[in-house]
C-alpha cells in the first residue's frame, strides 16, 4: 500500500532534514572524526567541547550543500527511480524553500566553525560547499562524464576540513586521506552507474558507462581500483597509520581489487559484479578510516 | 495567477507547527552553541579582568 505524501504546506520537519542528505552526512560525520582523532594524535589539540561544535558545523555545511545540490537537480530528480522520492520531487518542500535552507544553513556552519575552531577550517568548509554546489552540481555534472571524478573533491575534503579544526593547518597527511577517497568516487560512483545507466540516460546526465560505454568504465573502473588501493597503503608508508591499518587496507585492497577485476571481465550487460562492488567499495572506505580510527584512539589511549 | 492554498485544515495547522516548533528548537540551540563555544574560547581568561 502506498502512503499519501503530505503537500509542502502540511508537511513537518522531516522533508527538511531529508534535504540534508542524512545518509551522505553520517559518512562525512565519520571520516571527518577520523581526521579529527589523526591530527589529536599528531600533536594537536582543541578543547573536546570545541571539537564537538566543529564536527556538527562540518555535518551541517555537508548538510547544507545537499540541500542546495537537491534544489538544483529537482529537474533531474524527478526523472530518476533513484532520486524521484525526494522532498522537492514528491512536493513536499518547494524549490525556493529548499535554496533558503541551504544558503542559511552554509552560512550558518561556515561562522560556528570559525567560531569555534579557526578561519582556515571555516575556508576549507565554505570551499567543500562551493565546489560541491557551483562546480559539481551547477557546472560538471551535466556537461562531462568526468563529472564525479572532479566533483569527487568535495566529498573528499571533510578531513582535510576537520584536520584543520584542530591542528589550524591542513597537512600532507590530511591530503593523503583526501585522495583515498577522491580516488574511492569514481570506482564507486560508476559501479552504480553501470547497473542504474538508464536512469542517468533518462536524466541526461552524461554518467561514464552512457557516454564512453560499458567497456570503457569497466576498464576506468579497475584502473582507478589499483589507484585506489595503492593510495590507501599511503597512510601507513607516511608514518600515521600502523600495522593494523596496513593489515585492513591490504586485506580489503585485494577485495576491492578482485571485485573490480570482476566487473572488468563480466559478461557485457551484466550487472552483478557491479552490484557487489558497489557494496564492497562502501565497506572498503568505512574499514580503512574505522582501522585509522581504532589506532589513534588506541595510541591516545596508550599515552595518557 | 495561482490561488492561494487552503491553509485552514488540520493537517495544514499540524504541520505548520511542528516546522516552528523545530525552527524555534534550531534557534535555541544555535544560541546556546553560540553561548557555549565564547565560554569555552575565552576559558580561564574569563576570571582575568581588572
Amino acid at each position: 500500500m502506498s502512503q499519501a505524501v503530505p503537500t509542502s504546506a502540511a508537511a513537518g520537519p522531516g522533508p527538511y532534514f531529508a534535504l540534508l542528505k542524512p545518509r551522505v552526512m553520517s559518512l562525512v560525520i565519520f571520516t571527518a572524526l577520523v581526521g579529527m582523532v589523526a591530527a589529536v594524535e599528531a600533536g594537536a589539540s582543541l578543547h573536546p567541547g570545541l571539537a564537538v561544535v566543529s564536527l556538527a558545523a562540518i555535518a551541517v555545511g555537508a548538510g547544507a550543500s545537499g540541500a542546495l545540490n537537491m534544489w538544483w537537480d529537482a529537474d533531474i530528480d524527478r526523472v530518476m527511480a533513484r532520486t524521484a522520492t525526494r522532498p522537492i520531487p514528491q512536493g513536499q518542500v518547494p524549490p525556493s524553500e529548499a535554496a533558503g535552507f541551504g544558503l542559511l544553513l552554509s552560512g550558518l556552519s561556515v561562522a560556528l566553525l570559525a567560531l569555534a575552531s579557526n578561519y582556515v577550517a571555516a575556508f576549507w568548509l565554505a570551499f567543500t560547499i562551493f565546489f560541491y554546489v557551483v562546480v559539481y552540481s551547477m557546472w560538471l555534472k551535466r556537461t562531462t562524464p568526468q563529472n564525479i571524478v572532479i566533483g569527487g573533491a568535495a566529498g573528499a575534503l571533510p578531513p582535510v576540513v576537520a584536520w584543520a579544526a584542530i591542528s589550524g593547518t591542513a597537512p600532507v597527511e590530511a591530503w593523503i586521506l583526501f585522495a583515498i577517497i577522491f580516488l574511492w568516487t569514481p570506482p564507486h560512483f560508476w559501479a552504480l552507474a553501470l547497473y542504474r545507466e538508464g536512469d542517468y540516460a533518462r536524466a541526461g546526465v552524461p554518467m561514464m558507462p552512457n557516454v564512453a560505454g560499458e567497456a570503457s568504465t569497466r576498464r576506468q573502473i579497475f584502473a582507478y581500483s589499483i589507484a585506489l588501493v595503492a593510495a590507501g597503503v599511503a597512510p601507513f608508508a607516511a608514518g600515521f597509520g600502523g600495522y593494523a591499518y596496513l593489515a585492513a587496507s591490504s586485506a580489503f585492497g585485494a577485495g576491492l581489487l578482485m571485485l573490480a577485476w570482476r566487473v572488468l571481465t563480466a559478461p557485457a550487460r551484466s550487472k552483478d559484479a557491479a552490484k557487489q562492488l558497489f557494496a564492497f567499495s562502501i565497506l572498503y572506505l568505512f574499514a580503512l578510516f574505522a582501522a585509522l580510527l581504532v589506532e589513534d584512539l588506541w595510541s591516545l589511549y596508550a599515552r595518557a | 495567477m495561482r490561488a492561494p492554498e487552503d491553509n485552514s485544515t488540520p493537517d495544514v495547522e499540524k504541520g505548520r507547527k511542528a516546522r516552528s516548533r523545530m525552527i524555534a528548537l534550531g534557534l535555541i540551540l544555535f544560541i546556546l552553541t553560540v553561548y557555549a563555544v565564547t565560554i569555552l574560547r575565552i576559558g580561564g581568561n574569563i576570571w582575568d579582568r581588572p
